[in-house]
């Protein structure tokens, strides 16, 4: 018996694979495909990983995808509102795991706003968020659902710089490139880091079907492209059981748009 | 002994042309919409407004209150961008003061102990620094490095909502989170409290009840009675959030606009409010959704 596998079932497993080495540290997935890629790895891969219920509990098994109202199933570990997501945060002690809306060469990402004048954006966005303060602090990795020049500017920056990157240029006195921790990026056509020359972004694997020159064609600024490029693994059956256990209404299917 | 009940009349004749005023909450949750409602029915303007922003600074933006906006964010979480506030930014009308998440807890935290700033690496190589005047590089007495300076979010009201409270200002907050609303009150000259039910100072007697009070009396300057007062926003444990309120508000942007919004849910009583919203059973019967 085989069943096909989903595009999506095959990121969020390799998507998983990003807390692997990363020890006893909080796991936050924002989104469908980071979340269940954080409790996927919790589960089967970095059984020491740390998470929360999306709300204010610290969880010792990862809380599947519903609209239920089960909170008395919550399996609590310990308190974790607001104020001490900051203290952790400011510990280093966190891995994230975030879709921006634009990433450009130095790995600077924006959530905020969208146009060339602050003061009236053309699109108002969320705002900063986290993430400067997540930037700073701690381990981020990407989520992309459709790798685009959209999202992967051609211009030299992003619009509103919410991320810290590797860019040299914008630091303060004191502060180094090498402290900033742009982790992985995973999108629909492939897995990256930022590994390549001076920080650049590097692909490390193709999803099946996808050719280097579809990444080159849809990515705004230099990739590195190492002589030989894998292929991201199957996702195993005991992956997809995890999986849909994990995200039982199947949320996960509409999650790359 | 001091009693501090009052009206949301009262809170909002204490609000003044141009003053800085912190809402508590997160998003779309555990946000003060009745006292809210009752500033949108008033006449103040020019508002600076503290916020992890929901319906409240949309509204306020809505009704042409706000001057200028300090915020990380404004949503409400399944919506994830705030209809009114995304038209008022859009159209250039208010300033902003965008800062981190963080920073604002540490910008409250500076003014609750009487601090200038506090310093923290949050922004260092963002575009906060770059279009944040409020924000500023200092130096170091102990290293050479540079540190961001947050400065303090001294506010000349603070407007949260809680569980309970006794006419003394005792308010207790037993959801599962408190968010930031300690710090608000404490980073205000006035803290305005409503609530969903004023008890007995002697309901706090027992250690549990007790547990759940997270600020001294002496920090409330009123608490005002409105059950329900949280809606369309949670109030957790007691009500969940209303979705379906919070689409049809977003849906006004494009269809009637505030003005049709103003008229059906802010220009009348709370009595009447929560009538349309088909009263309080309506209100407990909301799922009391996880994330």
């Amino acid at each position: 018996m085989t069943t096909e596998i989903t595009l999506v079932d095959r990121i969020i497993c390799a998507a998983a694979l990003a807390w692997k080495d990363d020890g006893e540290v909080l796991a936050t997935g924002i989104g469908v495909v980071p979340r269940l890629a954080a409790s996927l790895c919790m589960k089967s891969i970095n059984t020491d990983l740390m998470m929360t219920d999306s709300e204010s509990w610290m969880v010792s098994e990862p809380v599947p995808l519903t609209n239920s109202c089960a909170s008395s199933n919550i399996p609590r570990e310990g308190w974790m509102g607001f104020t001490r997501i900051f203290d952790n945060v400011w510990s280093t002690k966190r891995h994230a795991m975030v879709g921006p809306t634009q990433i450009d060469k130095f790995g600077q990402a924006n959530i905020s706003m969208i146009g060339s004048d602050y003061n009236k954006p053309k699109v108002q966005m969320l705002g900063a968020r986290g993430f400067p303060g997540n930037s700073i602090s701690h381990a981020n990795s990407f989520f992309v659902p459709k790798h685009s020049k959209n999202v992967f500017v051609e211009k030299e920056e992003v619009d509103m710089v919410a991320s810290i990157g590797y860019n040299a240029s914008r630091l303060p006195r004191g502060h180094k490139v090498d402290d900033v921790d742009v982790r992985m990026v995973f999108t629909n056509l492939g897995v990256f880091d930022w590994k390549g020359a001076n920080h650049g972004l590097r692909l490390l694997a193709l999803h099946p079907g996808v050719t280097v020159q579809d990444v080159i064609d849809n990515t705004g600024f230099a990739v590195e492209i190492p002589a030989n490029v894998p292929v991201t693994a199957d996702p195993t059956p005991e992956q997809i059981a995890i999986l849909n256990a994990l995200d039982p209404k199947g949320f996960r299917a509409f999650a790359l748009g | 002994m001091a009693n501090k009940v009052m009206s949301a009349k009262d809170v909002v004749a204490q609000i003044k042309d141009g003053m800085t005023i912190g809402i508590g909450g997160w998003g779309p949750r555990r946000k003060p919409m009745a006292l809210i409602r009752e500033l949108l029915r008033s006449d103040v303007k020019d508002l600076t407004v503290v916020a992890y922003g929901g319906a409240d600074v949309g509204m306020l933006c809505a009704a042409g209150k706000v001057k200028k906006v300090v915020f990380a964010f404004v949503s409400l979480d399944n919506i994830p961008l705030e209809p009114y506030f995304r038209a008022a930014r859009q159209s250039g009308s208010i300033a902003v003061s965008e800062i981190d998440e963080g920073h604002m807890l540490l910008g409250l935290r500076a003014a609750a102990w009487g601090l200038p700033f506090i310093p923290s690496q949050i922004g260092i190589g963002t575009d906060l620094m770059k279009y944040n005047a409020d924000l500023k590089l200092v130096d170091s007495p102990f290293d050479d490095k540079q540190w961001v300076a947050m400065p303090a979010l001294k506010l000349d009201v603070a407007l949260v909502h809680a569980d309970r409270a006794d006419s003394r200002g005792i308010c207790q907050v037993k959801g599962p989170d408190l968010y930031m609303d300690e710090w608000m009150v404490r980073a205000a000259t006035k803290a305005f409290v409503s609530c969903e039910e004023i008890v007995d100072t002697s309901f706090f007697h027992a250690e549990q009840e007790a547990r759940a009070v997270y600020w001294e009396r002496c920090m409330t300057t009123g608490v005002v009675p409105i059950a329900g007062g949280a809606h369309p926003s949670s109030c957790m444990p007691e009500y969940g959030v209303d979705m379906g309120h919070f689409k049809a508000y977003a849906a006004s942007v494009k269809d009637g606009g505030w003005e049709k919004y103003f008229q059906d849910f802010v220009a009348c009583s709370q009595d009447e409010y929560l009538q349309k919203i088909g009263g309080m059973d309506a209100l407990k019967a909301l799922p009391k959704k996880s994330y």
